[in-house]
């Protein structure tokens, strides 16, 4: 049995935990309002940016399109683009993103093809460095500037392409979890480069000028796509992030209040026996005389 | 006679209402749009977006960098990458 000191003593290291977890809750809170903002803010760009590509990509086909969106032809070489948080607290959000990636990374090599990874975010690198230690290539730390924004995704989009253009990959897929509520958070597969055909809407009869030509503007637009895309998922990142962040720290704030309950009852029960020990030893003292 | 106007950046819609005219600074020249324009569409240079609100009103100047400009029937589309302020 713990002496009445220790106990005190977890009761309010377990308190001071508690006002932490809370205090990580209602912030969590308070960003998860913006960040779900911003992300609902980003659709409009990224829906007409699809609509666009939809209508351009029928149009340009066979030998003239883009390697962006036709491809090396080759489907060898796989590489996982993984978007995780910089920041733990969030519950099970990074380590279902890492296994999803792992799950990808397991199903290609079991097809004889080549992975390797770029790492967004500080917390996948540890786990899947362990797993895949000679898959680790590069990555982008968005750890530096406070809410990652457009240009970042600019950043990682460009060094992707850069890395594509030199070769290095055939196929790259993005990993990122989608923020559906506070409480689910999915991790989400996408084909990233080539760039997949959007489905064609039915096309216009309309005839559209373009200028410079389609190829041209093609030429633009992949990048300009495959930006949003990053964009998106760094938006939907810091949603998930926050949300998890909110439902994780709201549970420990729950256990570390039934904790305290339970300590305390424990405290108060072993001092009631000191004290009812005590009032033996003096009355059987004086009874005694 | 007006023309559905929106532009878009990634971070938000910036703009989205009836306007009497737009000068667009596409890559080869600017152009201007009114209702009615035939379907169109351009990749943008950095400069300014002209908005007329009204016929030979004084335009609103909007400085974007980088994107595209669609026209069809719907009306004009600019999506921008940056809206300078």
């Amino acid at each position: 049995m713990a002496s009445l000191k220790e106990l005190k003593g977890r009761i309010n290291s377990v308190k001071s935990t508690q006002k932490i977890t809370k205090a990580k809750q209602m912030v969590a809170a308070a960003k998860l309002r913006r960040a779900q903002a911003a992300a609902e803010a980003g659709r409009p760009y990224a829906t007409r940016l699809a609509a666009v590509m939809a209508s351009l990509a029928g149009k340009v086909s066979g030998d003239a399109a883009p390697r962006l969106l036709a491809g090396t032809g080759g489907n060898q070489r796989h590489l996982l683009v993984v978007v995780n948080t910089d920041k733990g607290l969030c519950g099970g959000l990074n380590s279902n993103i890492v296994k999803e990636a792992r799950n990808q990374a397991r199903m290609l090599q079991a097809d004889g093809k080549d992975v390797e990874f770029y790492l967004v975010g500080k917390k996948g690198r540890a786990p899947l460095k362990r797993d895949f230690p000679a898959s680790i290539k590069d990555g982008y730390d968005t750890s530096l500037v406070r809410t990652p924004g457009f240009a970042e995704a600019a950043a990682i989009a460009d060094e992707l392409v850069a890395m594509f253009e030199a070769g290095r990959f055939d196929v790259a897929h993005l990993i990122a979890p989608v923020f559906k509520s506070a409480l689910v958070q999915d991790p989400v597969t996408r084909q990233l480069i080539p760039v997949p055909a959007p489905a064609v809407t039915q096309a216009s009869d309309a005839v559209v000028e373009y200028e410079p030509d389609e190829e041209q503007i093609l030429d633009e637009l992949l990048p300009r796509y495959i930006k949003t895309q990053l964009f998106g998922a760094l938006l939907e990142r810091e949603a998930s992030e926050q949300g998890a962040s909110m439902t994780a720290m709201d549970n420990a704030t729950r256990n570390a209040g039934d904790l305290i309950q339970k300590l305390t009852i424990q405290y108060n029960r072993s001092r009631q026996a000191a004290i009812t020990t005590e009032l033996i030893e003096i009355i059987a003292g004086a009874e005694a005389l | 006679m007006a023309l559905n106007f929106e532009l878009v950046t990634p971070a938000s819609l910036v703009l989205s209402e009836e306007v009497y005219m737009v000068v667009v600074p596409g890559t080869e020249g600017e152009f201007g749009v009114l209702e009615g324009h035939a379907p169109f569409m351009s990749t943008i240079r950095d400069g300014a977006v002209q908005v007329y609100r009204t016929a030979g009103g004084a335009p609103d100047n909007i400085e974007v960098r980088g994107g595209f400009a669609e026209v069809s029937e719907a009306g004009l589309t600019v999506l921008a990458e940056q809206v300078i302020a």
